[in-house]
């Protein structure tokens, strides 16, 4: 992983329903259906036709972002120039963006019994069960600033946020959480 | 909120899209050859459909993609939308999704 990857990442408050993630490696992937399917066979990647699902496979999950485009998130302990190295064996020829990410934006989990509704104080989404399952995971917005979201658990959601945002996004998620855990 | 039926994502809210202007607009393919005019017709003269508007959106905060759409310009009503590279439906196809 570069250095500026773990460096400068923003002190983030934490609570029992929120909580700052240790840093990851996270790639941007772009490409078409024989890209996708090369790339899928060593890290858990959902299909094209998986709409807004995230494939996960211990601790390496594929999500979907768009029709040809996914974030990958593995543990740091996994370098960025290792699995790039790997993806890029798998992948071959077929035409794709891999890029590292990984430095770029920061995790936080929001959970508990009342973080969908801290969640809806400044996301449009239906977040219920039903209509946002575990495993659900899009771009999206939050207030001012563009996050990943992702229904890890029932009551478990994952927000990636670009690192610049985080303290903002944190800061928000505070003071929404205000009117319900005082 | 204004729902927005993106044909990747589904229905969303409206503050996940910006707006792309009118759809199907084709650019002429030897520019140099047009005249003021019709350059100009082609950069800057816009149906203004009051009614049923085929338009471009794009679900930027969402899945990133471009697609067309058919809007009510009097109702804001979405009667559908479509991948780029897809027919514009005919209107009586025209249901809401
Ligand atoms: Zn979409």
């Amino acid at each position: 992983m570069p250095e500026s990857a773990v460096r400068d990442v923003p002190e983030l408050p934490s609570a029992a329903w929120l909580g700052p993630l240790p840093p990851a490696t996270r790639l941007a992937f772009q490409g078409g259906s024989a890209a996708r399917a090369a790339a899928a066979r060593i890290f858990p990647l959902p299909d094209a036709q998986d709409v807004c699902r995230a494939r996960r496979d211990g601790d390496r999950a594929g999500l979907w972002l768009g029709p040809d485009e996914c974030l990958l998130i593995a543990p740091a302990t996994t370098g960025a120039a290792s699995l790039l190295g790997e993806l890029r064996a798998a992948i071959g020829t077929n035409a794709h963006s891999l890029v590292d990410v990984s430095h770029r934006q920061v995790g936080l989990e929001v959970r508990g019994p009342l973080a969908e509704r801290i969640l809806n104080g400044a996301c449009a989404l239906d977040l219920s069960l039903d209509r946002f399952p575990v495993g659900m995971c899009t771009r999206t917005a939050f207030a001012k600033a563009e996050i990943v979201l992702w229904r890890t658990e029932a009551q478990h959601f994952q927000v990636e946020v670009w690192r610049s945002f985080a303290p903002y996004v944190a800061a928000l998620l505070q003071e929404i959480a205000r009117d319900y855990v005082g | 909120m204004l729902l927005i039926p993106c044909p990747h994502c589904g229905e969303r809210p409206e503050i996940e899209f910006t707006y792309g202007g009118e759809a199907h607009l084709v650019r002429p393919a030897d520019p140099s050859t047009l005249d003021d005019a019709a350059w100009a017709d082609y950069l800057y003269m816009r149906t203004n459909t009051k009614g049923v508007h085929a338009e471009r959106w794009r679900h930027a905060r969402g899945c990133g993609r471009f697609f067309n759409a058919l809007r009510d310009t009097t109702t804001d009503q979405f009667l559908g939308s479509y991948r780029i590279g897809e027919p514009k439906p005919a209107l009586s196809m025209g249901e809401p999704r």
